[in-house]
């Protein structure tokens, strides 16, 4: 079904507001997404209405809270196809998620636990070139600290993942394949099909960054045959401070805690303590309540106006912006030219301007796009780029912010030119 | 576009587009490389102290024009002062910027074209850009005056 733009716009309050004098043109949503109305009212009322701690209180409100709470574990869990909303790990944000899988493994190659966790000198960890600054910064770390080597696949000059050498740099030695579905910076939108067959063929676990993926496409645990799949609330029409990691739950149950505290006990003695299954198991202390009962709303929003439908009009706005893009002299795409295989997240180099000075003169006529590295460095330097000027689309984007975007980068030219 | 043309003001842009002393010189006595990790901006700075004074000062960077002007304009203002009264500039400078409430009258006499970044106090998340080479600055003669007491001892 076609997404209705006009009426999908009425539900974000945000976006009637002025910047500088000038209608706000919001194109940053791969940075934040904004909230629509459904999403702040649900906080409000669970605020006014029902909050408690949850999974500890036998009054009406803790259990109203607890309702609430797994409530939006269970509308995550659909969202996803996973197998059981126990799967379903809430935690602050996508790079906690990874943190948390990386953690437990360290603990894991500690105590020389489940031989799939564990690593030590000659295990081999495998990324990509094209992951956020999260997806590389826990590996190096764990690698640092078990004596594991960190590998990666590099980008082709088009902004794809060179698969040339996939059976060399994922091999027997390799424990764990992470990867992100949807660059952050490129736009770029990985087909995983071959790296998952390989890894299976070694007997890999595949962790798959969903940060950008989840909120613009329909992902399915289940048919990417993901072990984990790390993601955040706030990128996705979700409150800021809640974020999920999906874990298949027989590897969850084998896995040990990250952070340790209450509500993910089973006996705690002085002496030592044992420890409750998944998902609690990695949910210590008080969680997010309100933050996780927004980020079902927004699940909720999402499927309601159907995951199918907002890529489709993604994928349409990308192709008008990318040709209209490509109307303008001296910019330059980095990242695929085609709408084949990638979203709308598109990184332009422009006229030599750096792109503090770009961002600066199009917020000045309320366009708000995302300047810098995008804490994807390397990416960067695979470019050689310092940084780039980004614009990310989201399901309440019209072709007529794209042609705001385009007039006022020919201001850019203006005072730069 | 009034606000903004402050803080793209026309010495700026001339720094930005023909900057003076640019390229890394010998000699020196002190070399940093400072960042702005959220921005990826980078500068690598030398300075050459005589006699209490500021020699040279010699850089090369990327980043975005407020960055790239600062440091040129930084080296014409700097160059030929005495270390004492180019710190006193620094300081004198990084108040400007940073005062985004417009309580500090910048001093033309010591800042010279320096003066021009006094509209970017308005941009708070431009405060940074101005101030890495200076902050560089001084980072490389503490360094430099350092190292010429422990060789005096």
């Amino acid at each position: 079904m076609e997404l209705d733009v006009t009426k999908i716009r009425e539900d974000f309050p945000i976006l009637e507001r002025e910047v500088n004098g000038k209608r706000l043109v919001y194109l940053d949503s791969g940075n934040t997404s904004q909230k629509p109305r459904q999403v702040i009212e649900a906080v409000r009322e669970h605020f006014e209405r029902h909050n408690a701690n949850v999974a500890r209180s036998v009054h009406t409100l803790g259990t109203e809270a607890t309702a609430a709470y797994e409530g939006a574990r269970e509308k995550v869990a659909r969202f996803i196809n996973a197998a059981s909303p126990g799967e379903v790990v809430f935690v602050k944000n996508a790079t906690e998620a990874i943190n948390l899988v990386a953690y437990s493994m360290l603990g894991a190659s500690i105590a020389k636990g489940d031989p799939r966790l564990s690593l030590g000198p000659g295990d081999e960890v495998v990324i990509t070139e094209m992951e956020h600054h999260s997806n590389i910064v826990p590996w190096q770390l764990l690698c640092e600290r078990t004596g594991a080597t960190l590998r990666w696949l590099g980008i082709t000059d088009e902004g794809r993942l060179d698969l040339s050498n996939l059976d060399e740099l994922v091999n027997p030695r390799t424990k764990l394949v992470s990867m992100v579905l949807y660059s952050n910076i490129l736009g770029t939108i990985n087909d995983t099909t071959r790296i998952r067959v390989r890894t299976r063929e070694v007997g890999a676990l595949l962790m798959l960054d969903g940060s950008q993926a989840v909120p613009h496409r329909p992902v399915d645990v289940r048919a990417l045959d993901a072990d984990f799949l790390a993601f955040t609330g706030h990128k996705m029409l979700g409150p800021t401070g809640i974020g999920v990691l999906y874990g298949r739950s027989e590897l969850l149950a084998a896995m040990p805690p990250f952070l340790g505290g209450g509500s993910m006990i089973e006996t705690v003695t002085m002496e030592r303590s044992t420890f409750a299954p998944p998902p609690a198991r990695f949910e210590a202390g008080t969680p997010p309540i309100a933050e996780a009962v927004g980020l079902g709303a927004a699940v909720e929003y999402l499927t309601a106006v159907g995951m199918e439908s907002v890529a489709a009009h993604e994928t349409a706005l990308t192709g008008y912006a990318l040709d209209r893009l490509r109307e303008v002299p001296e910019l330059r795409i980095i990242g695929p030219s085609t709408t084949e295989g990638r979203g709308g997240t598109i990184s332009i180099d422009f006229a030599g301007v750096h792109p503090h000075d770009v961002g600066q003169i199009l917020d000045g006529e309320g366009v708000q796009v995302r300047v810098g590295h995008h804490c994807a460095r390397p990416t960067c330097m695979r470019f050689g780029v310092p940084a780039t000027t980004r614009v990310s689309l989201y399901l309440y984007n019209s072709t007529e912010e794209v042609d705001a975007l385009v007039a006022a980068l020919e201001k850019v030219r203006g005072v730069f030119g | 576009m009034e606000q903004l043309d402050r803080l793209y003001h026309d010495i700026i842009m001339d720094h930005y587009k023909k900057p003076r002393g640019r390229g890394l010189r010998e000699p020196f006595e002190a070399q940093v490389h400072h960042v702005n990790p959220t921005c990826g901006d980078e500068v690598d700075l030398r300075v050459h102290l005589l006699g209490g004074t500021v020699a040279d000062v010699s850089y090369e960077g990327m980043g975005c024009s407020i960055s790239q002007a600062s440091a040129s304009v930084l080296h014409e203002v700097l160059v030929g002062r005495t270390v004492t009264h180019a710190l006193s500039t620094v300081e004198q400078f990084t108040s400007m910027v940073e005062d985004s409430r417009g309580e500090t009258t910048p001093d033309e006499a010591t800042l010279e074209d320096g003066i021009a970044f006094a509209g970017v106090a308005k941009y708070p998340n431009r405060v940074k850009c101005a101030l890495l080479a200076w902050k560089a600055f001084k980072d490389a003669t503490v360094k430099a005056v350092a190292q010429a007491e422990a060789s005096n001892d």
